[in-house]
């Protein structure tokens, strides 16, 4: 046993080093090269300053911005540093709860929107930082967002055209927009200044 | 359900079908020492490692030292991460200046990753230094996988055996499926992730301020090498505590798709090397179909389920399937056919909260494991556990015809019958007796995230989940001492009280001659085996767990369909 222990031991400390440094600096190292951008966070860049991650949605609360799905994570939601779903069972209250509360504020948030609110906005997402929302979900905002900046509801649809990705290679995923790539287009088509 | 949905799993399973034979015969040729094409680059490397760890690569081992080398190298593994996380705090490669683990976490994540389990009581963005990620847990991930692949080659050996009673030697296959097996896949998967958004530095969180004008912590780490690691090595433990849901290790379409197919990869690629080890391929393809049938079986049942909706929502007027829990770019096929892969084999990555699934969704997976992820297994031990079902089904098909059983050519008898049954009873004893006592004890359900036979359903599904090796988690159950003891337990009899009946049945078929094949030989390559194979795991499964089950998610469903709400 003690001569398998010795060797355990040494193949240990070998495979540390092998497996546990040099491959993950290594590919540290590729990834710096060639994927810069993606490879330190997708960094998103306004003016110089970095206002968040392509990848990684954010709470948003403004009217004249879109809003992402509910989060779990944290209390407050979209917390980074909190992953996580809200876990909750099918049958259970406190889900279905959630559900109506979720309805009514949706519902007082867009007066105009007269049918109800698509299920991903009504639901929590697995990460809890979602960054995605479906063509529905934006559409359900569209005419609140509008009104709250003053443009024409065409322009808010062109800019969920714009941004609605398809399908990977047409049947890998869901169809699709981020939020933040939203926004940032809404704020090019009339100014973040307008308060 | 939708046609692009099916066609999402039918293209990621045609790919892997694509897979199975170049990467079987690869894994073949690396484990009986045959030439590859990596030889002239890997070769010097391997000769290297043997020549500082003291291994003699001709060394022959039977089972015993096969078993203790074994024993023994999980035993430092074990070791090792446990004082790793119990001094990280003073460790370097800590940008975010995480402290050192309790000893109840660090003892509970050793066992974790020490037996491919990767259950997670930690939240690892706000808990694991880079090193103890890098150098601790993802290093687990390579060689609690090699070892997985090390045993299953063992138990092959001891099945094509010509009398010899010898089943290679541990040290060899561990560094070989390290090497040549998982490392290089991994290198090339984790380029691909990161091409895709998968952060891979070793940079200090950014705190950034957001165009809404909040404030926004964005996660660094070197996450991609390890996701890559997590998933071709079915481990599953997540770098972040949302796991594959989080864009952080899962961002797109493509990724999930990845990951899948690298979650089923080598289970696939090894039921061609076995059957190539045993001199005939149809003998691989015949478990093959049996893992698919059930996995097919399994994603079939949790898409329709899931695509149906939660009829307390459709109450409310609102239409659409079960989003709760799932991540947009996915949707519900994407999040289905992730949760079948990640239960079907000893994965336990999540991609989707299996909590929030409806009570048939949840079902199918908690069968999954039930069953010994089977369909098609953790790397190695999805293998190894489906041949201890062969053992069975082989000495079933020979009491109804009243001959003694064979298989290749060898006699099935008592000792190997007695061994299979050892194997398989540990599931429902590590799963069953130690839910029953969390369920009476206080301790057991005071942490519990859901009321009813949902609240039991995470209980029943944690020792499901541990037990098998899985780290999947209907999540809910709080860390605290008496589920960090009790999953421990669980984890370390599920592994090695399966791995080393197997090995010890290795062994005793290693020993026997192969007689030749007669007119009475029933064959184990026939669609009427797989059939009968099928037959025997879902009727120890139901015989098994289907009392347990009836009182959780199937009592749930039941409910749910009536109205009412916990």
């Amino acid at each position: 046993m003690l001569k398998y222990l010795l060797v355990a031991f040494r193949m240990t400390a070998v495979t540390v080093v092998l497996l546990g440094f040099l491959y993950p600096l290594l590919i540290t190292g590729i990834a710096h090269l060639a994927f810069p951008a993606r490879s330190s966070g997708s960094f998103v860049r306004v003016g110089g300053r970095i206002v968040g991650s392509r990848i990684i949605g954010e709470r948003w609360t403004q009217a004249r911005y879109f809003h992402g799905r509910p989060s779990a994570a944290g209390s407050a939601g979209y917390d980074p540093l909190s992953t996580g779903a809200s876990n909750l069972g099918p049958d259970s209250k406190k889900l279905i709860a959630r559900v109506v509360a979720r309805i009514a504020t949706l519902r007082k948030e867009n007066p105009r929107e007269s049918g109800m609110p698509p299920i991903g906005l009504l639901t929590a997402s697995g990460s809890g930082i979602d960054p995605d929302i479906s063509p529905s979900d934006a559409r359900y905002q569209a005419e609140r967002i509008a009104a709250a900046r003053a443009i024409p509801l065409r322009r808010v649809l062109a800019v969920i055209t714009a941004h609605t990705k398809p399908r990977t290679f047409g049947f890998l995923g869901e169809p699709r927009a981020n939020v933040l790539a939203l926004n940032l287009a809404l704020d090019r088509v009339n100014g973040a200044s307008t308060r | 359900m939708t046609l692009t949905g099916w066609l999402q799993a039918v293209v990621i399973f045609a790919v892997l079908i694509a897979c199975t034979k170049p990467l079987g015969s690869y894994m073949f040729a690396v484990f009986t020492g045959r030439r590859t094409w990596l030889t002239p680059l890997l070769a010097p490397l391997e000769r290297a490692l043997y020549r500082i760890t003291g291994v003699r690569a001709d060394d022959e081992m039977n089972w015993r030292q096969y078993a203790l080398a074994m024993l023994g190298f999980s035993f430092v593994g074990f070791a090792y991460l446990f004082a790793l996380l119990l001094v990280q705090g003073s460790l370097p490669l800590n940008p975010q200046h995480f402290p050192s683990l309790s000893p109840g976490l660090a003892w509970n994540t050793a066992i974790s990753f020490l037996t491919n389990t990767n259950w997670q009581f930690y939240a690892g963005e706000s808990t694991m230094s880079y090193l103890s990620q890098m150098a601790g847990l993802a290093w687990h991930n390579f060689v609690s996988a090699g070892v997985g692949i090390a045993i299953a080659i063992a138990v092959v050996r001891g099945f094509a055996a010509k009398g010899a009673g010898s089943l290679g030697n541990f040290w060899v296959d561990l560094t070989r499926a390290c090497l040549y097996v998982l490392l290089p896949i991994s290198m090339v998967a984790a380029l691909v992730l990161t091409a895709q958004g998968v952060p891979q530095n070793l940079n200090a969180y950014r705190t950034v301020t957001t165009l809404g004008g909040g404030k926004q912590t964005i996660v660094g780490g070197p996450i991609a090498s390890q996701e890559a690691i997590k998933e071709l090595g079915t481990n599953g433990g997540g770098y972040v505590n949302a796991n594959s849901a989080s864009p952080n290790e899962n961002p797109t379409p493509l990724t999930n798709a990845l990951e899948i197919f690298l979650i089923l990869l080598i289970a696939s690629g090894l039921t061609y090397t076995y059957g190539k080890m045993v001199g005939d391929t149809r003998q691989g393809w015949a478990i093959f179909a049996a893992m698919f049938a059930l996995f097919w079986l399994g994603f079939a049942t949790i898409y329709h389920a899931e695509a149906s909706g939660n009829p307390l929502v459709h109450q409310l007027a609102v239409r659409g399937g079960n989003t709760e829990g799932k991540e947009t770019r996915f949707g519900i096929a994407g999040s289905s056919l992730f949760i079948e892969a990640t239960t079907g084999t000893s994965t336990g990555a999540v991609n989707a909260s299996i909590d929030s699934f409806m009570p048939i969704g949840g079902l199918v997976a908690l069968l999954n494991l039930q069953l010994g992820e089977i369909a098609p297994g953790g790397v190695g031990s999805g293998l190894y556990a489906m041949l201890e079902f062969v053992v069975l089904t082989v000495f079933i098909a020979g009491l109804m015809v009243g001959r003694t059983p064979e298989l290749l050519g060898k006699k099935i008898e008592r000792r190997e019958v007695q061994l299979a049954i050892l194997a398989i009873l540990v599931t429902p004893i590590f799963v069953l007796i130690p839910t029953a006592i969390a369920a009476l004890l206080p301790a057991g359900s005071s942490t519990l995230g859901n009321a009813g036979p949902h609240g039991f359903s995470e209980i029943l599904y944690a020792f499901s989940s541990t037990n098998a090796n899985n780290g999947s988690a209907f999540a809910g159950l709080g860390g605290d001492r008496f589920y960090y003891i009790a999953t421990g337990i669980s984890m370390f009899f599920g592994r090695f009280f399966v791995a080393i009946p197997m090995l010890a049945l290795a062994g005793s078929l290693a020993e026997k001659r192969p007689v030749a094949a007669g007119a009475g030989t029933f064959s184990t390559a026939s669609p009427t085996f797989v059939l009968l194979l099928l037959g025997t795991i879902l009727i120890v499964g139901a015989l098994t767990f289907l009392p347990a089950d009836a009182l959780g998610p199937i009592a749930d469903h039941y409910l749910l369909y009536a109205g009412r709400t916990f």
